[in-house]
C-alpha cells in the first residue's frame, strides 16, 4: 500500500481535495475519533476537570471536536492551511496554527497539561525540501515540546512507523530529550487494527506518582475497524447492481433506445406509454 | 485565537533566545470578535499561576480590554475578577493582524483567526 507521506509534502498533499475527502469519509472519521479517544485515555488525565492540550496535526478538527466534547481546552497545529480551513468552518472551539512543527514549538515552559498528536509523526521523518533533515527536525519538535509541557504530564503520538528503523530513531531522540516512556502497540496480533502509540512521559510532576507505561489492548479487537471495510465494500457491489435496471424491464428498453439514438441509429421507435407494455392474452 | 493562547505563546525563530523579548508578541491591527463561551471558575483559578499576568494585562489594555493591573489576593472567591478574566482570556478572539516580536522583529500573520507560524529557512 502506498503511504501518503511518499507522495507529497502534507502541506500539498493534504491540499482542497484531499482535505475535503479526508473529513467527509465517514470511515477515516470514525478511525480518527477512536484513535483520539485512546489517545486522550493513555494521557491518563484527572477525571472531571477541564485540562489545557495541545494537538499535534489537528488536520480539520476532527480529534479537537472530541476535546471539545470532554470540555477540555486545546490549541492545535497544523501544516495544512486547507484542512484548517475546514476546521474553521466547523467552529471548533480550539486556537489554532498554521505551523510546521520541525521548525520548533513556540510555547513557554510548563504549558499543557498534555499532548496528543494522530497520525502525523511519521511526516516528520520526510526529507522532502533541500533544507530538511529528519533527525534536526525531531530533534528541535521533541526538545521543545518537552519545554512546553508541565512536569510529569505526558504526550501520546498515534503514528504508522514504516520499519523498525523509524522507530528507533524517532524514540532515540525523544529520549534524548528528556522524555520517559515507550511503545504502546494495541492488537499487536492483527495486520488491519495494529495500531503503534508513543507513549511519552515529561519528567515527574513532584510528589505525583511514577509513571508507568500502559499495556496495549490485545485480541483482534478492530472488529469495528474491520467491519467499516466490509460495509464499504458490500455497499459498492450493492451500489453496482441496483444501478443497472432488470433485462425486458421498461428502463432496460427506454435505456437501449436512449444509447440506439445517442449512436446516430434510425427507425429508433418512439417512446410512448405503451413501451415495454404486455400485451393482453387475445384469446 | 484566544489571549490565553497568546500569553502562552513566544517567537520560536532558532536564534531569538532573549526571554525577555521573545515574549510578549506585540498585537499590530488586531480585529477583535467576542465569542461567549462557557465560565468554568475552577479551570480559570488552576491557569491563574501559569499565567504571566504583567504581560496579559498590558496586552489586554493594548487592544482595549480592561483587567486589573495586579491579580487580587483571593481571586477564587472575587466574582467580578473572574468574569472580567473570563471574558478576557477566554472569549475575545483576535481574528486579523498580526504579532510582533521585539527580539528579532519577525511578523507572525493573523488570517481568520489563525497565526501564521511558519519560519523562513534562515530562521530555522
Amino acid at each position: 500500500m502506498s503511504r501518503p507521506e511518499h507522495v507529497a509534502p502534507p502541506e500539498l498533499f493534504y491540499g482542497e481535495t484531499e482535505a475535503e475527502k479526508y473529513t467527509r469519509n465517514s470511515r477515516i472519521a470514525a478511525i480518527q475519533a477512536e484513535m483520539t479517544l485512546r489517545a486522550v485515555e493513555l494521557l491518563n488525565l484527572a477525571e472531571d476537570r477541564p485540562h489545557y492540550l495541545l494537538d499535534i496535526g489537528c488536520g480539520s478538527g476532527l480529534s479537537g471536536e472530541i476535546l471539545d466534547e470532554d470540555g477540555h481546552v486545546w490549541a492545535g497545529l497544523d501544516i495544512a492551511p486547507s484542512m484548517l480551513d475546514i476546521a474553521i468552518d466547523k467552529d471548533v472551539e480550539g486556537d489554532l496554527f498554521l505551523q510546521d512543527i520541525g521548525q520548533g514549538l513556540g510555547f513557554r515552559p510548563g504549558t499543557f497539561d498534555g499532548a496528543i498528536s494522530v497520525s502525523v509523526l511519521q511526516w516528520l521523518c520526510n526529507a522532502d525540501k533541500a533544507e530538511n533533515r529528519p533527525r534536526y527536525r525531531l530533534q528541535r519538535f521533541f526538545s521543545t515540546l518537552f519545554m512546553a509541557l508541565q512536569r510529569g504530564a505526558r504526550a501520546v503520538f498515534q503514528f504508522y512507523p514504516e520499519n523498525d528503523a523509524q522507530v528507533e530513531l524517532i524514540m532515540g531522540i525523544a529520549m534524548k530529550c528528556g522524555f520517559t516512556g515507550g511503545l504502546v502497540v494495541d492488537y499487536p496480533n492483527s495486520k488491519k487494527a495494529r495500531k503503534f502509540y508513543l507513549c511519552l512521559f515529561a519528567g515527574q510532576a513532584p510528589g505525583g506518582e511514577k509513571h508507568e507505561l500502559p499495556q496495549g489492548l490485545s485480541g483482534d479487537g478492530g472488529a469495528a475497524g474491520v467491519a467499516y471495510t466490509q460495509a464499504r465494500i458490500q455497499g459498492a457491489k450493492r451500489g453496482k447492481k441496483a444501478r443497472k435496471p432488470a433485462k425486458n424491464s421498461v428502463e432496460w428498453i427506454l435505456h437501449k433506445k436512449e444509447l440506439a439514438r445517442k449512436r446516430g441509429k434510425e427507425g429508433v421507435p418512439l417512446d410512448s406509454r405503451y413501451t415495454g407494455r404486455k400485451r393482453k392474452p387475445r384469446f | 485565537m484566544r489571549l490565553i493562547t497568546h500569553n502562552m505563546l513566544k517567537c520560536h525563530v532558532k536564534n531569538c533566545t532573549d526571554p525577555d523579548k521573545q515574549f510578549p508578541l506585540r498585537f499590530k491591527d488586531a480585529k477583535l470578535e467576542q465569542i461567549e463561551a462557557e465560565r468554568n471558575d475552577e479551570f480559570l483559578v488552576r491557569m491563574l499561576p501559569r499565567i504571566e499576568w504583567a504581560a496579559l494585562a498590558t496586552t489586554a489594555n493594548e487592544l482595549g480590554i480592561e483587567l486589573p493591573k495586579e491579580v487580587p489576593a483571593n481571586p477564587a472567591d472575587d466574582d467580578a475578577f473572574l468574569q472580567g478574566l473570563h471574558t478576557a482570556i477566554m472569549e475575545m478572539h483576535v481574528k486579523e493582524g498580526s504579532m510582533l516580536c521585539k527580539g528579532c522583529g519577525h511578523e507572525y500573520k493573523i488570517a481568520k483567526g489563525i497565526p501564521n507560524m511558519l519560519l523562513a529557512e534562515h530562521e530555522i
